[in-house]
């Protein structure tokens, strides 16, 4: 006769592998189509590049990751930097930070003026935030283009207006760039903000007051900290996006303003390196590990220090 | 100075009214010039020749638009529901249970696709999918399923987790008591109380589904195109307001879809 205890034991195990067989199908196909490729691709990064595309299957070879940064000389066979990679990668980098803090700068003031609303109209500018946020990201991308391509609003206003006569170039610059991204990611920076400022205890402030605090002091030494969490979030749900953009570069960069993004599809595509294709990938994707570590490390001390 | 005495705002930031709605006039400009210039009569973007909807009849009877479209609608259709089967299978897995070992390992795995660039998980599923393509000479619309359904699971699982873990069970217990197998119980109690979040998944997934154009970009063999893709490469070219016609039209549907999501979370039971 079994005890109490093994029969507890025996139903526990049953749980574990009901709980098991149920993960299965969610598990496996995550498996076959999203981290299974990704080892496949790290294991193409060290192989040799075939010369219509595709590999020379398992040839070993480090050319990929050594032309990620370097590029040899045609005639000695040299290495030097390759200033076009490094250009692309520094372009990256710049524009998602960039990027950040102006989403950051129109996001935090748009947060709080939602917040501060009264219970009834909140649900609706939080709605009109919702909105974009949902839209097909391809056609808000177009629809900047609509405003800053040279025959677009700007120009059109700016040239009806008489303060310029020509065209503003802003399509195929990374202005355009720019511009698109803080369009698009806005409310990815907008919903977490308004997350953290809605839950804003508005007593600290009126203490911070009655202590002669003037509003800029509120703001930067009791808001800013107490909301810090989601403005982190803000800033990490905008970053890494960015840092990964492709079709926003695409479109509005127009082939001449390259990001990471369009530098792998280059590979795979025209370029036919798929080593150096994958190696950029790993890149890229180790970029955004770092910034989620950041946000790993600053989400739990900001945690511990609070509670 | 006899200034008027207002009582002291302690919510009130100088600016931040102005700046925010700025934001919002900003937020829906573009849209609202992309819309207006799917009803200009002219044949290029350039002029603006009068109210027409010439460029959405053009978009209607154009075949590949018309393929785009049934392609786009059926793949979201196909990836959602198997997203929805896997994440409530994989929720109902992972809520409700004291800490196991490999809880963790599955929220990770679940939630992947969240963490990696689109762009990295495209060129990777290339990859794989150009050899297996060859190997079985299997070119149909399986792998773009098979893609679609892996990053649509996290935004099904989403929602249906959350509503698993704020369920009590005291329903189910009952149903046990009174003599209901575990499948009848779930069949009759659990699966309708879940029913709200199982549709917001769904709805998620389906959204996320009809916009994606990176993933598809790399998976899709020749002739796929789902009407994100289909617009990339038109964007390519010199545009005719045919496309902005075909982007309100889509843009119509999300509006529609998301209303609808809003309104089927908001309502608790």
């Amino acid at each position: 006769m079994a005890t109490a205890a093994e029969t507890a034991r025996a139903a526990e195990a049953r749980d574990r592998r009901d709980r098991w067989l149920l993960s299965a199908p969610g598990l496996i196909i995550i498996f076959v189509a999203a981290i299974g490729p990704l080892f496949v691709m790290l294991a193409y990064s060290f192989m040799e590049k075939a010369d219509y595309g595709d590999v020379k299957f398992g040839v070993f070879s480090l050319e990929g990751w050594v032309s990620v940064l370097f590029q040899r000389d045609i005639f000695d066979d040299t290495l030097g930097l390759a200033d076009a990679h490094l250009s692309i990668l520094w372009r990256s980098i710049s524009l998602s930070l960039y990027t950040t803090v102006l989403t950051l700068l129109f996001g935090f003031p748009t947060a709080y003026f939602i917040a501060t609303r009264p219970a009834t109209t909140r649900e609706v500018w939080v709605f009109l935030v919702t909105i974009p946020f949902w839209t097909n990201l391809l056609i808000r991308t177009f629809a900047m283009q609509q405003v800053i391509r040279n025959e677009g609003l700007i120009n059109t206003a700016l040239i009806s207006l008489g303060i310029i006569e020509r065209p503003w170039q802003i399509m195929n610059t990374d202005l355009a760039i720019l511009l698109g991204m803080t369009y698009v990611y806005l409310p990815l920076m907008v919903l977490p903000l308004y997350a953290s400022i809605e839950k804003l205890d508005f007593r600290l402030i009126e203490a911070g007051y009655d202590l002669y605090a003037s509003r800029w002091q509120v703001l930067r030494r009791i808001v800013i900290p107490l909301v810090k969490p989601g403005i982190v979030a803000g800033s990490i749900l905008v970053f890494i996006p960015s840092l990964g953009a492709y079709v926003i570069p695409r479109v509005l960069g127009g082939g001449k303003s390259m990001m990471l993004g369009n530098l792998i599809e280059l590979q795979f595509g025209a370029g036919r390196n798929w080593p150096l294709g994958a190696a950029i990938s790993i890149t890229l994707m180790a970029l955004v590990m770092v910034a989620l570590l950041f946000y790993v490390r600053n989400v739990s001390r900001s945690g511990a220090s609070h509670g | 100075m006899a200034r008027r005495q207002r009582a002291y705002d302690i919510r009130r930031q100088p600016g931040f009214g102005l700046i925010a709605l700025f934001t919002f006039f900003a937020l829906y400009l573009p849209i609202a010039a992309l819309v207006a210039y799917s009803f200009n009569a002219a044949d290029s973007l350039s002029r603006w020749d009068g109210l027409s909807l010439r460029w959405f009849i053009s978009a209607w009877n154009n075949q590949a638009v018309q393929d785009a479209s049934i392609r786009s609608l059926l793949l979201a259709t196909w990836a959602a529901t198997l997203a929805t089967i896997a994440a409530t299978m994989a929720a109902l897995a992972t809520t409700r249970t004291p800490n196991y070992p490999g809880l963790t390992f599955k929220y990770a795995f679940i939630n992947q696709p969240l963490m990696v660039p689109e762009i990295v998980t495209g060129v990777a599923l290339l990859i794989v999918f150009s050899r297996i393509k060859v190997w079985t000479g299997y070119t149909g619309m399986g792998y773009l399923i098979l893609a679609h359904t892996a990053f649509c699971i996290p935004f099904a699982y989403l929602p249906i987790r959350a509503r698993l873990e704020s369920m009590d069970l005291t329903l189910e217990r009952a149903a046990a008591d009174l003599y209901a197998t575990p499948w009848r119980a779930f069949w009759r109690v659990t699966l309708p109380l879940l029913r709200p979040a199982i549709i917001a998944g769904f709805m998620l997934a389906f959204v996320i589904s009809l916009d994606d154009v990176v993933i598809t970009e790399f998976v899709k063999s020749g002739g796929q195109d789902t009407l994100p893709t289909y617009m990339l490469g038109q964007l390519r070219r010199e545009t005719s307001p045919e496309i902005n016609a075909i982007a309100t039209v889509f843009l119509a549907l999300s509006v529609v879809l998301v209303t609808v999501f809003y309104f089927v979370n908001r309502r608790r039971p």
